[in-house]
């Protein structure tokens, strides 16, 4: 009897503990969020210049010409998908893998070569174990340096292959931070470039300004086209931060939850027990003492 | 009408580095420096890595950009900066350090492409130092 009521302390205890720990990650998760959604906060007037200077380039040199823009019948693509580097975040990587995978099958069943370039090591260790799919890069631990250097140098290198016909179209796929509560994943073409939303610029529009332009509008154009492609890109590298650091608070809420509900059906069992024992303590006692008299 | 001041904002990708009203912005355009001054004609530029310089109420701010587009306007010049940091938030030993780096690295051979890409990271740092010496 005393001995299990030991064993049941030890495992409350141990439980305790786990709730500690899942309560304190709750706690790291919920700070690493509010930083991740005032970068967010911190891109927007940088978003905003760029697309009013995309729609006044856009007046003098017709960009849907543009390389960048234009549409490709595709034989083979780049995938890029966004994974965490860490666990604990519930359903964040299951879901996005099996979106980039339902993604590929699609591609691939109507023809088209499809290059996974990975970021984030969860994905990279999903994909370790499926030789048959080729993987072009692999990027791990790079949740500590999201920043718009990153973004722009895998918007570059993809820029490149996309200039240079290697693939028809780029793709990423990444969880969108939608409340702390709820991410979505989201497939998104990053070249040819779309959502320019240049019409939407038309506050800016003003008739009869006449700009200069140093250099060419068209060279001008390229220039803002590519960093368009790198900040869409920053843009969904935090994106999948913020939502990761939403989907490892949810988790670890609901870890401690648990926990702390397994504490008290434990403590229950253990009281249970030992008001048990304590029963038949004096029931002996008091038959003992009968039997004395 | 000529406006007396003019608004300036300095944005990176990362976040807003300036914003308020002077009386003279010189940027380092990719085709040489330009000043603004209000009233400037509508002008949309590519910068290169350079120094910039804003001067207004008694005040100087210098800063070093790496590049990026300026959108002026006769009341407003808006800079869309790759990176940009004030003067005095750059450590000029070790921007000096990083230059000296890569000045190394361009002497080594590398395909064209590559020396390019070395080239204008060195510019950025060498703008850097100097912002810093000026600050």
């Amino acid at each position: 009897m005393a001995n299990n009521i030991r064993e049941y302390r030890r495992r409350i205890k141990s439980v305790r503990n786990t709730a500690q720990l899942t309560r304190a990650m709750k706690m790291v998760s919920a700070a690493k969020l509010r930083r991740a959604q005032e970068k967010m906060m911190a891109a927007r007037p940088y978003a905003a210049a760029l697309r009013r200077a995309l729609a006044e380039v856009a007046r003098r040199a017709d960009p849907s010409l543009h390389p960048l823009l234009v549409q490709r019948p595709e034989r083979t693509i780049d995938l890029l998908v966004v994974t965490s580097d860490k666990g604990l975040c519930g359903a964040f990587n299951v879901n996005i893998l099996k979106a980039a995978e339902a993604f590929r099958r699609e591609k691939i069943a109507a023809g088209v070569d499809v290059q996974l370039t990975l970021i984030g090591r969860k994905g990279i260790e999903y994909f370790k174990v499926r030789p048959d799919v080729p993987i072009r890069a692999r990027y791990p631990e790079i949740s500590r340096e999201i920043g718009h250097a990153l973004a722009r140098k895998f918007a570059e290198e993809e820029e490149a292959r996309f200039v240079g016909g290697e693939t028809d179209a780029v793709y990423v796929a990444f969880n969108e931070f939608k409340s702390a509560i709820s991410q979505r994943v989201v497939v998104q073409p990053l070249f040819p470039l779309a959502n320019l939303a240049i019409e939407d610029a038309g506050e800016f529009h003003r008739e009869g300004v006449d700009f200069l332009y140093e250099p060419e509008p068209r060279e001008l154009l390229d220039g803002l086209l590519s960093r368009f492609a790198s900040f869409q890109l920053y843009h969904a590298l935090l994106e999948s931060s913020a939502a990761e650091h939403a989907a490892r608070m949810a988790a670890m809420d609901n870890a401690t939850r648990n926990a702390e509900e397994m504490i008290d059906k434990l403590t229950l069992v253990m009281n249970r027990i030992r008001q048990a024992s304590i029963t038949t303590e004096i029931i002996e006692v008091v038959s003992g003492a009968q039997a004395l008299d | 009408m000529i406006p007396e001041k003019i608004h300036v904002e300095i944005v990176t990708p990362e976040r807003r580095v300036l914003s308020r009203d002077v009386e003279e912005v010189i940027l380092p355009g990719a085709e040489g420096l330009f000043g603004v001054r209000p009233g400037h004609a509508p002008f949309l530029a590519a910068l290169g890595p350079g120094v910039g310089t804003v001067r207004g109420e008694g005040r100087e701010e210098i800063v070093a950009i790496g590049g990026g587009f300026a959108e002026v306007l006769p009341d407003r010049v808006i800079v869309l900066a790759e990176t940009c940091e004030k003067a005095e938030e750059i450590d000029p030993a070790r921007a000096e350090e990083k230059a000296r780096e890569l000045a190394d690295e361009l002497r080594r051979p590398a395909p064209p492409e590559d020396l390019e890409v070395i080239r204008l990271r060195m510019l950025k740092h060498l703008a850097r130092v100097r912002a810093a010496h000026r600050g």
